[in-house]
């Protein structure tokens, strides 16, 4: 799914695109401005005063969750590798499944506003919470950056606009949009418009998906026969496994590790976690799970449709040669379906996907800067709720101008490289924690350090030196590593994808440092808890208004 | 210590954070935590172990996913939605269960924890 940009002209027209997506700035902005009048108290602003119900959140955490590697690059994948491009929506979609049964009500009875009191609730708390701060932000940098890179491709698609500094522009504006989303919104405007984007971005797909179908008779075996036929030499391996990682015994490795980072990585996604602490009780929590693991999946469905729909409709030639690549199929699918219309309000719904999941990824950072770095561990929890926000919304401009600049500067860089390092360092650097945390009552400060530490850093350091940053075999005179030029080759871990290495690693890193060391588990604690994630006595209340 | 010494206790209030640990050593709660570990522990065995299964026959079994089924759909398609079936499966036992059988038990307990008082944890 790499996003470089080749110069050509845009599909549609740009001024239909930019008009469609103006009217959903313009709408959901006058909704935040209207919902978000109380915003002074830390509850209010991390966690939407606790106030939404499940449905509300759970169509929420689809929005959040639904970005735009999920739409475009999915059915992208699809339409051009077939089989192998839907295992992505697989592994995505049953992660969903750790956070329904071992994460969510546990977390939400626990916590506060962030992944890290949980994580550091009955350890030592400056410690775990500088450890947890930390890969909290490395985890939403990465998502970040990977969203704001993937706009430059859509930009160049939909907009018309070839020239780097004209794409950088667009990058800075939906940079700037966000800001004062989050800034006016806080968490309250943030989950508004999660929810109109994944109410639009699910009702488009689906309409889309009714269009294809149709046109094949609702004949599911000969949409898929007419995705061969057009797919000429490489069309008949499109149904079966193996198209994309199947060449190797390394690849297939690949594919292992993948697999495994998926699954393991949601319920360790910080932005994720966030979400359940917007809902007033542990039963609303898992209510919103519950709604996201059917609209996610009910989208993952479609997105199969979609994707064969666009191999079928448009074809993997046509697909590849377009600016985006990979990522432009449902795009060209739904210029092909509906016209400028339809590829307009499609288009809007995919920058509306990047601006909503760019909201909720620094909302997530600014929190947990100010609340676990700032405050628990520079002031010692000395500082009031208000100050913090204050230094919140602080940091969300900070994030703001990081992600506006790492933006346009991983402008081109392969977008599928950045999403799944970040489900990998969330798997190895948060999972582990949280799960031994909540279950195993032995588990102490060293055993959340070590796996914290150890699954963070290793996962950047396997990254670094793995075909995706240097030494992929050159395509036509240019590695598809992130150093394009092939003499640039320092590479000597032989998959993209670290998590098969790292999450193992992080998981017993947590079991030796745990036993190794003579600290013991304060029992008080963990009796406090067990009994309160479980029962949800002494849970944070909503706010009542 | 048994469940029936757990009664909120009359005269003097209790010792702050009392009630977490004396909840936590009863064997009411005890049952809680297996009930729920019981439901629990096994279905997240149960998915894990068949997506394991999915990935590694979509993974070192191509010949046996492209199996015909019916006309352009293969074996490798028809597991694939099983995973989606299996999913929505699990979600919707999940939340049955819980509404049912665990929401309540939990909420006699959470009773029992605040008359017995909480702390107020130094929470930052």
């Amino acid at each position: 799914m790499s996003m470089q940009i080749s110069a050509a002209a845009a599909v549609g027209r740009p001024g239909v695109n930019i008009a469609i997506f103006a009217g959903f700035v313009v709408v959901t902005l006058a909704i935040v401005l209207k919902v978000s009048r109380r915003n002074a108290s830390a509850t209010d602003f991390y966690a939407g005063g606790r106030n939404f119900t499940g449905a509300q959140n759970g169509v929420a955490l689809a929005g959040d969750y639904l970005s735009a590697a999920s739409f475009l690059g999915i059915a992208g994948a699809i339409a051009v590798y077939g089989y192998d491009g839907f295992l992505f929506s697989i592994g995505f979609l049953v992660a969903w499944l750790v956070a329904l049964l071992l994460v969510a009500e546990l977390l939400r009875n626990t916590g506060r506003f962030t992944m890290a009191d949980v994580l550091s609730f009955r350890l030592r708390q400056r410690p775990v919470r500088t450890a947890a701060g930390i890969s909290t932000l490395i985890v939403t940098f990465f998502y970040l950056l990977a969203q704001m890179a993937g706009a430059g491709g859509l930009v160049a698609l939909l907009l018309g606009i070839e020239s780097k500094s004209g794409q950088g522009l667009v990058i800075a504006v939906v940079g700037l949009i966000m800001i004062a989303y989050v800034l006016i919104g806080g968490m309250k405007g943030t989950t508004w418009v999660q929810i109109i984007k994944a109410t639009l971005l699910v009702i488009g797909a689906g309409v889309m998906t009714f269009w294809v179908l149709s046109k094949y008779g609702f004949n599911l075996s000969s949409l898929l026969g007419d995705a061969v036929d057009k797919g000429g030499k490489g069309g008949a391996a499109l149904l079966d496994p193996g198209k994309q990682y199947g060449k190797t015994s390394v690849t297939k490795l690949d594919f292992l590790s993948l697999g495994l980072a998926l699954v393991l990585g949601t319920a360790g996604l910080p932005h994720v976690l966030m979400r359940f602490y917007t809902v007033p009780s542990a039963r609303e929590a898992r209510r919103s799970v519950v709604w996201a693991i059917w609209l996610i999946g009910i989208f993952y469905l479609f997105t199969l449709i979609l994707g064969f729909g666009a191999a079928a409709l448009v074809g993997p030639t046509k697909i590849l040669g377009a600016p985006g690549k990979v990522n432009s199929a449902a795009p060209l699918l739904a210029y092909e379906l509906g016209g400028t219309i339809l590829l307009g309000i499609i288009a809007a719904v995919a920058f509306a996907t990047i601006l909503a999941v760019v909201a909720g990824l620094a909302i997530t950072a600014s929190a947990s800067f100010a609340h676990d770095v700032y405050n628990t561990v520079i002031k010692k929890g000395k500082v009031s709720g208000e100050e913090e926000v204050r230094v919140a919304r602080i940091t969300v401009v900070v994030i703001g101008v990081i992600a506006i600049l790492g933006g346009i500067l991983a402008n081109g860089q392969n977008v599928a490289f950045l999403v799944a390092l970040a489900f990998a360092i969330a798997a190895s650097a948060n999972l582990p924690t949280i799960i031994y945390s909540l279950f195993w009552r032995r588990f102490n400060t060293r055993g959340a350090l070590w796996s914290i530490y150890g699954g963070l850093g290793s996962c950047l350091v396997l990254i670094a030196f793995s075909p995706v940053v240097s030494g992929k075999a050159p395509v036509a005179g240019k590695s598809p590593s992130m150093f394009t030029d092939p003499s640039i080759d320092f590479h000597w871990f032989p998959l993209d994808n670290p998590g098969l290495v790292t999450i193992p690693l992080s998981f017993v890193l947590g079991i030796v440092g745990t036993l190794s060391s003579r600290e013991r588990s304060d029992d008080a604690k963990f009796a406090e808890m067990e009994v309160r994630s479980l029962t949800g006595a002494g849970a944070e209340k909503p706010v009542q208004h | 210590m048994s469940s029936t010494s757990d009664r909120p206790p009359t005269g003097a209030p209790p010792p702050l954070g009392d009630g977490y640990v004396l909840v936590s050593n009863s064997d009411d709660f005890a049952a809680l935590r297996r009930t729920f570990r019981r439901f629990v522990f096994p279905m997240t065995a149960l998915f894990l172990l068949w997506y394991a299964l999915y990935v590694l026959l979509s993974n070192y079994a191509h010949g046996f996913m492209s199996t015909k089924v019916a006309g352009n759909i293969h074996l490798g398609l028809v597991l694939s939605l099983l995973q989606f079936v299996s999913t929505f499966a699990i979600t919707i036992l999940y939340a049955r269960w819980a509404d049912h059988t665990f929401d309540p038990a939990a909420a006699e307990l959470s009773e029992r924890v605040l008359a017995h008082g909480i702390s107020e944890r130094e929470q930052s």
